[in-house]
């Protein structure tokens, strides 16, 4: 479960003027599709870093699961994230030193769970990158990249995933594409999902929308 | 993928600035050992030869060189000494001397010197035979462990010298057969090095070539050097029992003398200064010698170790900024590894342990490099210099130059570490 509260935001634009954002309250349950639609400068990527414990609001309150995230600070906010958010980001990055396998298998032990190879593997295999689990991030295609980036934010089973702009270098085809992907993998570890993005394309596929 | 591996891992993900970083340091940490390394095998080798002695005296000259070729059979020898000279200081009886022990020298079988002297030097440097017996006759010769080994020769074996101590045909003492009647036992002193035989064979040998000269013009022309010739060759044929030097001629002419003091009282301090003041002859004192050289070398060390630590300094300086410039391009990198979950203390770490990489990977190679390079030196500086060295020993020193290469790597990865642990995520993502 997902929920916000009287949450805003404030930051500097400019050496005189600075930028507040409030956002509306909203509440996604336990599994529930979200679309988060706003138009570039409404603040939804600062909204979904708020969401993510990347960034502090000033006021209100975010709620993942029962735990206030901007009561949690350094480490166990860190881990908290780690462990129950997955995130993905508009433009895939990776520990490029690392295959693909060991991508993934860092974000698990970045929260203490074992590597687990097979799950890793099995979960690629969904995505239909199994064969890339040895291959270096920079050897994939633009489209491979982001399925790993998928895999990125499932491995550790989280319970919300928030995706930022997925479809925003897509065609039509791979934007349905990768929604139902999105979707299904969050069904299938029964997440909450929260898409936020400017593509209007993706309007007709969620049920369940918050305007900013 | 804990992160060691993942430090390992961005480390050969640029392998140059990685060699780079880890090459500077392997050179300052490398020359740094081997000097540590040259200057403990040196002083070692010096002590080693020691033995004791407290005096020695020869012609006049520079003290340093008397002492370098007489003990250390190093550099060329200061010139003759009449045995007339000398006489009062091999007489027994001298109520100052305990043991003094003539040398012979200037003549060298391949490299290795040939030392006419007296059996007495087996007692000085405390070695003993590991085969055979010790010389008694002329021409017989007792070899050093290393001369055996390195040339191959056994109990029986025969060669011929030549003068000096380059390896040269042409300087050869065509008819003068040595004969191996002893193989000393390994001993780390400078008679591992050595041919030992009489002070007598080294007059024969040079009077016979004075013969040959004088002979070859003029066949007939005979003079008391002709029995010498004769006796050489008969020297296995007629064993004779040797004089003493006390009894030879005054005109005989060793090298130097070695004295060891029956004790280290006023009136024996004061024979070198009375030696130096009222004869032609030189005393030194081995100790004050190498002290002086010791001192001359370090002037050298010091300026080369000065030098090396400048490149220890520099390679420190090379970690830190490669590590600093790279915290720049992989910025992403650093805010993902927060968004999977790494708190600020796992960026900390991961830079820290890239610079303790960097520099103990490093050091390694420069121990490496000075053991490697000391071992592949070893076999020039044993045939310039007669001296064993080794690659293989490892000084208490060196602890301390990997504890140092440590605590400049941590150094070196302290800020970039810090700047990375600070890394605003949110900010460096929304750069994408």
């Amino acid at each position: 479960m997902l929920s916000t509260h009287n949450v805003s935001f404030s930051f500097a634009s400019t050496r005189e003027a600075s930028i507040h954002l409030n956002f509306p309250d909203f509440e996604c349950q336990t599994g529930e599709h979200w679309l988060l639609l706003g138009q570039s400068g409404s603040g939804k990527t600062t909204l979904l870093h708020l969401l993510a414990g990347l960034r502090t609001p000033q006021s209100g309150e975010i709620k993942v699961n029962n735990t206030i995230l901007n009561q949690l600070s350094g480490a166990k906010l860190d881990q908290f994230r780690g462990r129950e958010i997955g995130v993905i980001f508009q433009q895939s990055h990776f520990l490029r030193a690392l295959t693909v396998g060991e991508n993934l298998a860092m974000a698990r032990q970045l929260v203490a769970l074992p590597a687990d190879n097979n799950k890793i593997k099995a979960l690629l295999e969904q995505l239909n990158i199994g064969h890339k689990f040895n291959a270096l991030p920079s050897e994939l295609s633009v489209g491979e990249q982001q399925r790993v980036a998928i895999a990125r934010a499932l491995v550790n089973d989280p319970t919300i995933i928030l995706a930022d702009e997925p479809t925003s270098a897509l065609d039509d085809k791979n934007t349905e594409q990768v929604v139902a992907l999105l979707k299904a993998q969050a069904q299938a570890a029964n997440a909450t999902l929260l898409v936020v993005t400017h593509d209007n394309r993706l309007k007709n596929i969620f049920d369940q929308q918050i305007e900013l | 993928m804990n992160l060691l591996r993942l430090s390992w891992k961005n480390l050969t993900f640029k392998p140059l600035s990685t060699l780079l970083s880890i090459v500077l340091f392997a050179l300052g940490v490398g020359l740094v050992s081997l000097l540590f390394l040259l200057q403990k095998q040196v002083e070692d080798n010096f002590e080693k030869s020691l033995a004791g002695i407290d005096l020695v005296i020869g012609a006049k000259g520079s003290p340093l060189q008397l002492i370098l070729s007489s003990m250390y059979h190093l550099d060329a020898p200061t010139g003759n000494i009449s045995i007339e000279e000398i006489r009062p200081f091999l007489n027994p009886k001298h109520p100052l001397i305990e043991t003094s022990i003539p040398l012979s020298l200037g003549d060298s079988y391949r490299t290795f010197r040939v030392v006419g002297t007296s059996t007495d030097i087996l007692d000085f440097y405390d070695v003993s035979l590991a085969s055979g017996k010790v010389w008694s006759q002329n021409f017989e010769v007792v070899i050093g462990n290393t001369v055996a080994q390195k040339l191959s020769l056994k109990l029986g074996s025969t060669f011929s010298s030549s003068h000096g101590f380059l390896e040269d045909e042409n300087l050869g003492h065509d008819h003068t057969d040595f004969k191996v009647v002893g193989i000393l036992a390994s001993s780390g002193t400078v008679l591992d090095q050595l041919i030992l035989t009489t002070n007598q064979s080294y007059w024969l040998t040079h009077e016979h070539d004075a013969a040959n000269e004088e002979a070859a013009p003029q066949e007939d022309h005979a003079d008391h050097d002709h029995d010498d010739h004769d006796h050489a060759h008969d020297h296995e044929a007629v064993p004779v029992t040797l004089p003493s030097l006390l009894e030879e001629p005054g005109e005989k002419e060793i090298t130097s003398l070695l004295i060891k003091f029956k004790g280290r009282n006023f009136q024996a301090l004061n024979m070198q200064r009375s030696i130096n003041e009222n004869t032609d002859l030189q005393a030194a004192t081995p100790a004050i010698e190498i002290n002086r050289l010791y001192s001359l070398m370090d002037t050298g060390e010091k300026a080369l170790r000065i030098l090396a630590f400048v490149i220890i300094f520099v390679s420190g300086l090379s970690i830190f900024i490669s590590l600093f410039a790279s915290l720049k391009e992989r910025q992403y990198e650093l805010a993902l590894l927060r968004v999977m979950g790494g708190t600020r203390a796992t960026l900390f770490t991961l830079i820290i342990l890239e610079g303790l990489l960097l520099a103990s990977l490093g050091c390694l190679f420069g121990l490496l490099l000075s053991h490697g390079g000391m071992q592949v030196f070893a076999g020039t500086l044993e045939k310039a210099y007669g001296y064993t060295f080794s690659g293989w020993t490892f000084l208490p020193q060196e602890w301390y130059l990997v504890g140092g290469s440590l605590l400049l790597g941590l150094v070196a990865a302290i800020l970039p570490a810090i700047k990375a642990s600070k890394t605003d995520i949110s900010e460096t993502l929304l750069k994408g």
